[in-house]
């Protein structure tokens, strides 16, 4: 085996050197199987949580950049450190619980959300052949499993007792549960083109047969991933969508009363949640691991580095949005495109076919995948504008019937003064 | 199948076990100094008046039913989308008609005002 191979399969290697060592020690049998899966969920767990250091030392940095601050500069170079001067301070901050709290709610809701958000690390593929599990329906337990942050910030909410909390978890209940909708709708296109639900198998779709990148989703569907993005973001609670947390109108919200360790998980939780969003978009849409040269993992580590980039610039530039533009986004504009979307690939897909073997089945004319995604993103391409302009239309309507209202009040106004000056009551 | 999901469980109870040792461990390492007063709700802001268990607002069971509808419909595209590549062009009219279906009744929705905010 060559430098190259060595260095491209490290992951695969080091994993089963550890499998055959403990077998090696415990001898085959369902205990050493036990401690196999034991380790890897641990390896798993310490690099989600290694990852949430450094996102948030990035995220601060970068957003400073972008509002034209330094950031953190003083724990070691480059404020490098400052992630570990974070934890010791979360790890010795005195922990209150509110005696007016639900003590078992209140305690358990960060622990659920630290650990359902690293739960979802269970099914994504990092490398060929390194992957925790590979579930048959790895897309559906990631969203299945990322819902539970709904369950636990309700919870929080709930159990703090607090009026900010409990409107953070209100407008929770609002916002999470309703942007799962589009995030279900978008990935149906993909299981549709990958056939499977698998995210290696997704992943393998769109790898060439030599290993080069092939296609990858978001040239088929642009439309869909934009959709899925929007949604991501708006259900891990970031900006420009963090209603349910926003500091200048409810404080903190859900995590109002939490303090030291649990306040640290509630972030955890979040972050992780963030970045497994960002992994599950670069496995959809982005080829995951699928790349030239550099070894499967870094590409990974790198295309999910651009979308968390992508969340980072989000958050620097963009203002809040209202609760209720929050929810027309979604209702409005996001589910109907999603739908028509959704019958629009189906019934491509359908008619325009790769495989020779699907067309003696089916019937359908047979194109190469290069002329298959060129049809589907003039599809999405021209649903995207299409909505974009019915919504641009209501939006003048609006806009022309209010200005219509204030004129005619404004003329009502002055009519009134100027009857005033002419015949004012002399006294 | 059976040993996929069993890494599930294993992976569950190792995320639980680790976020619980690290609450445990901050336990051992910070004060513990409780007062009357750091125990109230919103410790650092005004007296809260009366409690925070109130009833949610009708409109977001409104909300959450017409989530539950489009979950439900979600759930039943799955099986669709995989079976795709073996299922005939009559399927996909079928599958069409369903979608046109809920987008029918978030119309109607819509058009009652379900989906107003204010």
């Amino acid at each position: 085996m060559s430098l190259i191979d060595t260095i491209n399969n490290l992951l695969k290697i080091i994993g089963d050197a550890v499998a055959n060592l403990v077998q090696n020690i415990l001898g085959p049998g369902l205990g050493a199987d036990l401690i196999v899966m034991g380790l890897g969920a641990l390896a798993l767990c310490t690099v989600a949580a290694l990852t949430f250091m450094a996102m948030t030392w990035a995220e601060r940095k970068v957003v400073a950049r972008i509002q034209s601050r330094v950031g953190p500069n003083q724990a070691g170079p480059f404020g490098l450190l400052q992630p570990i001067a974070d934890g010791i301070k979360m790890f010795t901050k005195e922990d209150t619980t509110p005696t007016s709290a639900d003590r078992w709610v209140y305690n358990a809701a960060p622990l659920i959300i630290a650990t359902f958000a690293l739960l979802t690390f269970a099914v994504f593929p990092i490398a060929p052949g390194v992957v925790g599990t590979n579930l048959n329906i790895g897309v559906f337990f990631v969203i299945a499993v990322g819902s539970a942050s709904t369950v636990a910030i309700l919870m929080a909410g709930w159990g703090s007792n607090n009026k900010y909390s409990l409107l953070g978890a209100f407008r929770t209940v609002a916002q999470l549960v309703g942007y799962e909708v589009p995030m279900l709708l978008n990935v149906i296109p993909v299981i549709v083109l990958a056939g499977s639900m698998g995210l290696a198998d997704i992943v393998q779709r769109q790898t060439l047969a030599d290993g080069n990148p092939g296609i990858p989703f978001i040239v088929y569907l642009p439309l869909s991933a934009l959709a899925f993005f929007i949604a991501g973001v708006a259900e891990t609670g970031r900006s420009p969508f963090d209603l349910l947390e926003a500091e200048s109108e409810i404080v903190a919200g859900f995590h109002v009363e939490y303090s030291g360790m649990k306040f640290a998980l509630f972030m955890l939780g979040e972050y992780v949640n963030t970045l497994a969003v960002s992994i599950v978009f670069a496995t959809l849409f982005l080829g995951g691991y699928a790349g030239p040269i550099l070894p499967p993992y870094l590409w990974l580590a790198l295309k999910t580095a651009l979308v968390f980039f992508v969340f980072m610039w989000l958050r620097g530039t963009l203002p809040r949005v209202r609760v209720d533009q929050l929810m027309s986004l979604n209702w409005k504009v996001l589910v109907p495109m999603s739908v028509v979307n959704i019958i629009a690939v189906i019934i491509l897909a359908k008619v325009f076919v790769t495989s020779p073997g699907l067309q003696a089945a089916n019937g359908g004319i047979l194109v190469t995948p290069a002329t298959q995604a060129a049809i589907l993103f003039v599809a999405n391409i021209a649903i995207l504008l299409s909505g974009l302009a019915i919504v641009a239309r209501r939006a003048r309507v609006l806009r022309l019937a209010e200005e219509r209202q204030l004129e005619s009040r404004r003329q009502a106004n002055r009519a009134a003064v100027s009857g005033f000056a002419g015949g004012a009551p002399a006294k | 199948m059976r040993t996929d999901f069993a890494f599930i469980g294993v992976m569950l109870i190792t995320a639980f076990l680790l976020m619980g040792v690290a609450v445990f461990a901050a336990s051992l390492l910070r004060p513990k100094k409780p007062s009357q007063a750091k125990l109230e709700t919103y410790e650092c802001g005004m007296e809260t008046v009366g409690d925070a268990w109130v009833q949610f607002r009708v409109q977001y069971y409104i909300f959450a039913l017409i989530f539950v509808l489009f979950d439900v419909g979600g759930v039943l595209l799955f099986p669709f989308a995989v079976a795709f590549n073996v299922v005939p062009i009559y399927a996909v009219l079928v599958v069409s008609l369903f979608l046109g279906t809920l987008m029918a009744a978030l119309l109607y929705a819509w058009r009652k005002g379900a989906l107003q905010w204010d």
